[in-house]
């Protein structure tokens, strides 16, 4: 009969887990045999296999709890956040397989270059511009007016990527701006202390904007926020054609 | 990977994919109706000939087909033409699902019309 350690030894499963290893283009998925835990993230798992297996394994996260958005991954094919997936509902076939989000250079490993996607927010005008002082009187907004709505509906954006991932037109067209920048700058078409409406129109409704989504909804789909990016960019979609016929007239 | 192992593996893709599909072969299929068409006018026996080829039921059951691609492509566009210029609905999974049900509806009625 062996002792209580023994015993754990012997219970204790373990899952296959293929990882992702390389930089820039070239790479390799790597296998490492995991102990399976009754609760346990994905990002448990990559944390488990750099503090136990191989410390050079790179990846990025920073609060575990669902709100920094840095450590998103693919995970058995689908971009997910790996500190709030747990892998009781990922595991597929007792294998997990993880690698760095799709549509962005691979810095290292599990590690994406996230500059790019960054980059599309500046370029969507996802800067506040505003119209007062500190001097001036704040703008009493009611939360139930229609525009506010349209706001809530879309602001709670942790800039995780997992919708850049998820879009097949990003992977086909590198200048689309992406769901996340177009959402953003959705919220401030409707931010009624915003000064840059017209330039905002602008900087949607270009090459690479908001009239290249082709409403497969995959952003929707893999929000881990539940926000909806299309319903944000079919709404710049309306507001940039009603701005292209007043031109007009 | 298998598709279902994707971030594609959701119904709305496959709305759009299908979308796609659908618009592709009509578009390849039409300059063969219009070429067919314009026998009426360059040699009406000829497209006579072809009509009677065309009651064949092989014929008839790829005619369903294409009935089945006309009908979801324009069930599949009024979708997108509702999505992107109409209030938003979260009812998407069941637009695309009805505007497949319907154009099935469609193409089955033209087949039991025809046979």
């Amino acid at each position: 009969m062996g002792n209580a350690v023994d015993i754990v030894a012997e219970r204790e499963t373990h899952m296959t887990v293929r990882v992702w290893r390389g930089q820039g283009d070239q790479g390799r998925y790597e296998s490492f045999e995991v102990p399976e835990r009754e609760n346990q993230t994905v990002l448990d798992v990559v944390t488990w296999i750099q503090q136990n297996a191989d410390p050079s394994l790179s990846y990025r996260y920073a609060c575990r709890v669902g709100m920094c958005g840095s450590c998103a991954m693919t995970v058995n094919g689908k971009p997910r956040w790996t500190c709030r997936t747990h892998v009781q509902k990922v595991l597929d076939g007792g294998i997990l397989e993880i690698a760095p989000l799709r549509n962005m250079p691979v810095i290292k490993d599990l590690a994406a270059d996230m500059s790019g996607f960054f980059d599309k927010w500046v370029a969507a005008e996802g800067v506040f511009h505003p119209t007062a002082t500190r001097t001036d009187e704040i703008p009493k907004i009611d939360p139930r007016e229609e525009r506010r709505v349209e706001i809530d509906n879309a602001i709670e954006c942790i800039n995780c990527g997992i919708c850049y991932a998820a879009c097949d037109v990003v992977a086909a067209n590198p200048d689309y701006l992406g769901p996340a920048a177009l959402n953003r700058a959705w919220t401030l078409v409707n931010d009624q202390k915003d000064g840059a409406r017209d330039a905002r129109l602008a900087a949607v409704s270009g090459g690479g904007g908001c009239h290249n989504c082709h409403s497969q909804q995959g952003c929707v789909q893999h929000c881990p926020n539940d926000l909806n990016p299309t319903a944000s960019i079919a709404g710049l979609k309306r507001e940039t054609a009603k701005s292209f016929f007043k031109w007009r007239r | 990977m298998s598709l279902a192992r994707t971030h594609r593996s959701h119904p709305l893709w496959y709305a759009y994919a299908l979308h796609r599909v659908s618009g592709l072969l009509l578009a390849l299929f039409l300059p063969l109706h219009f070429w067919v068409l314009s026998f009426a006018l360059t040699d009406p026996a000829r497209l006579d000939g072809f009509l009677h080829w065309a009651d064949l039921p092989a014929v008839k059951l790829a005619e369903f087909g294409l009935v089945f691609l006309l009908a979801v492509h324009m069930f599949g566009g009024l979708r997108l033409i509702a999505l992107e210029f109409l209030p938003w609905s979260g009812r998407q999974k069941a637009y695309a699902a009805a505007a497949a049900a319907l154009a099935f509806l469609v193409a089955g009625l033209f087949l039991l019309r025809a046979v």
